[in-house]
């Protein structure tokens, strides 16, 4: 399952030093997997509007990138850009906690 | 108990929990078969006692030797720095993952990086794990302290949950699992209290200093369902991996020959009923300083090797090259026999390391050399590592397991005082079945060396003291002087010889003085005989002229009457005149 969410930006915007791209890592359809989907879009939609990009993994589908990404703990919230890498794991619920991580606040 | 109930007790032992060895020499005896089939065992210790080492040998010999492919997950250390580590033992990791016999996970997780939002389980973890052994087909899995998560994540209550959840997974994959942990503090064995989750085999690892030499050991806490040897076992980390220790086998079912091979001094053969030791003995040779303890187990060894028997010899207090110069100059020649591979020599130090990992080393070396024979040479120095109810303990087990091998040990001992302490020699005394004294024996000025049996199991023995001469032809026993004054050795020997020699000319001396006055005598005697002999026959001669001449009277006065006789009847008177004059 990967589901490819972005603002109607073109190719140029892509690269805009602020622009979210976003990776989330779930095990299939598992309670605190779609805890985190839902929670995070809501906040990405409130936040990030048509600024950011999201992938969402299914880690069953793709086991060999659990080891690429060194994946442990799941849910996870792989922030590529911007500014440094950033891991937040959890089912998205602790809303401050989020935006802290993806250096929004 | 005989050996075929044992063996059926074993069988039905293993019905009951299939194991998997661990191809770890030693462990595999102490745990009856290795770890529980398909369960987790917990491996605990202090940092740098071996943890890592131990899972990773594990995993490698499985695939290596019992070809069950495994997966090690490391959260310490990085796949690289493990093949490093590793290769000085000869494991060679990237070609096993090449294989497919062996993968590497390494868990990297930065606390900083991370920011926990909720609710999450570990199930990253679970999918790395379940597809690293799907793939290669894994029987055995390695989780290199799996403690390190807590550190990396905060929300204990999931840890644990989650945690309790991957050792039951691990169950039900059947894979024969070990995770390692840090020791904790106080009674705790890991510091987040893992053998709550581990409940099935726990192994202690520890390294300890005593007397300023370290010593690794290795104790099984628990090991459910299962017999398993209770006491901490010393182990070595070598060139070749883990060795551990099972050295406390105290059955006394040891096979024993009545061969008997010589001590290499035919004069001290003579002394053993003429035949020498029992091969598979354990022979104590003890004595003052410098009283050729090292000489005597030179020539033992230089004879096992005449017989081209193979001999380890190991000195705690010589260098080799020394011995052999040292033993050259007594006309033994060992050098000979290293060229020719049939002696050995490994000298260290005592204090290189502690007493039990001189075992290892000594069963180490013995287990791959082979040899008929082995000596220690003096076992009175390993007394500066450890106490003298140590070494014994040591020595037990040693003697122990060289009966068991049928491999005849000698021992030099060095007893400190010159009087006969019949309780030194490291309590061994009791434990070997030959014992030979060396002493000084001072007396008249100089120190001569008396040699005796004290005790020579299962054969009748001389119980003479003897001289010990070591000369430039070699050694040598010499009968002491048993003299109206005592036993004499070395010059007093002689000169007592020298005082007897010459008392046997005078006294010849005088017997052949003696001998010619009586032949004198006895000259003189016969000449007296000689000359009554001859008075005596005068005498006679002289009777016998008396008799002559009365017979000679007789016959004239017969004469004369008959014929005055005849002389009356007329025919001749004369006769009667001359027969009235016999009247």
């Amino acid at each position: 399952m990967i589901e490819q969410q972005q603002g109607p930006e073109d190719n140029g915007v892509l690269n805009r030093d602020d622009f979210y791209r976003l990776r989330l890592f779930v095990t299939g359809a598992s309670p605190n997997s779609t805890r985190a989907i839902a929670n995070l879009k809501k906040i990405c939609e409130t936040y990030l509007k048509e600024n950011y990009e999201l992938e969402i993994i299914d880690v069953y589908q793709q086991p060999l990138i659990a080891q690429k990404e060194q994946i442990i703990a799941l849910p996870l919230l792989i922030k590529k850009s911007p500014g440094i890498e950033r891991r937040l794991i959890g089912d998205m619920s602790d809303k401050e906690r989020v935006l802290r991580g993806l250096g929004i606040y | 108990m005989t050996k075929d109930q044992k063996k059926d007790k074993s069988k039905l032992h293993y019905l009951q929990l299939p194991k998997t060895r661990t191809g770890i020499s030693g462990l595999d005896e102490i745990t009856e078969g290795g770890l529980p089939k398909g369960r987790p065992t917990l491996v605990c210790g202090e940092a740098g006692c071996g943890k890592t080492l131990m899972s990773l040998e594990f995993i490698v010999r499985g695939a290596v030797e019992f070809n069950e492919p495994g997966v090690f997950m490391a959260f310490e250390e990085k796949s690289q720095e493990l093949a490093m580590n590793v290769a000085s033992l000869g494991f060679n990791l990237d070609k096993l993952q090449q294989e497919k016999k062996l993968r590497i996970d390494y868990v990297h997780i930065d606390r900083t990086e991370i920011e926990e939002t909720g609710e999450y389980n570990l199930e990253g973890l679970f999918i790395r794990l379940g597809h690293a052994i799907d793939t290669i087909k894994a029987k055995r899995v390695v989780l290199d302290t799996l403690e390190n998560l807590f550190a990396e994540l905060t929300n204990q209550a999931i840890l644990r949950a989650e945690l309790r959840r991957l050792f039951q997974w691990l169950k039900d994959k059947g894979v024969t699992a070990i995770i390692t942990g840090e020791r904790g503090d106080g009674p705790a064995l890991t510091r987040q209290g893992l053998e709550e989750y581990v409940s099935d085999c726990v192994i202690l690892l520890d390294h300890r200093v005593e007397n300023q030499i370290s010593t690794r050991r290795l104790r099984i806490i628990k090991y459910r369902g299962s017999v398993h040897g209770t006491n901490e076992y010393p182990f070595l980390i070598d060139e070749e991996g883990i060795s551990v220790l099972p050295i406390t086998s105290l059955k006394l079912e040891k096979e024993v020959s009545s061969g008997r091979i010589s001590s290499g001094i035919p004069a001290l053969d003579n002394m053993l009923d003429g035949k020498g030791f029992f091969i598979g003995s354990s022979i104590l040779v003890s004595g003052t300083a410098g009283t050729g303890k090292t000489s005597i187990a030179a020539y033992f060894a230089n004879e096992a090797c005449k017989r081209n028997e193979k001999c380890i010899y190991f000195a705690f207090e010589e260098s080799p090259k020394q011995i052999i110069r040292n033993m050259s100059s007594i006309n033994v020649d060992l050098q000979k026999h290293i060229d020719q591979g049939l002696l050995k020599f490994h000298a260290s130090r005592p204090t290189l390391y502690g007493l039990e990992m001189h075992l290892v080393m000594i069963y180490k070396l013995i287990k791959t050399f082979k040899p008929q024979v082995v000596i220690l040479d003096p076992i009175t120095n390993l007394i500066t590592v450890g106490s003298v109810s140590d070494v014994k303990a040591m020595l037990i087990r040693l003697i122990d397991f060289l009966q068991e091998e049928q491999i005849t040990v000698m021992f030099t001992a060095l007893t400190l005082n010159n009087i006969v302490n019949e309780q030194t020699d490291e309590g061994v005394s009791s434990l070997v079945d030959a014992w030979i004294l060396v002493r000084d024996i001072e007396f008249n000025g100089e120190r001569n060396r008396g040699m005796y049996i004290m005790k020579s199991r299962g054969m009748k023995h001389s119980n003479q003291v003897r001289e010990f001469v070591i000369t430039d032809k070699g050694l040598d026993l010499v009968e002491v002087y048993l003299g109206p004054e005592g036993v004499l050795t070395g010059s007093a020997r002689e000169a007592q010889k020298l005082q007897e020699k010459t008392g046997e000319v005078l006294r010849e001396f005088a017997v052949n003085s003696k001998d010619r006055e009586i032949i004198r005598k006895r000259n003189v005697l016969e000449a007296e005989i000689s000359n009554l002999k001859m008075e005596f026959e005068s005498i006679e001669e002289e009777l016998n002229k008396i008799h002559q001449q009365e017979e000679l009277v007789k016959q004239v006065t017969n004469k004369t009457r008959e014929e005055i006789t005849n002389m009356r009847r007329g025919e001749t008177p004369a006769k009667n005149i001359k027969n009235d004059r016999g009247k």
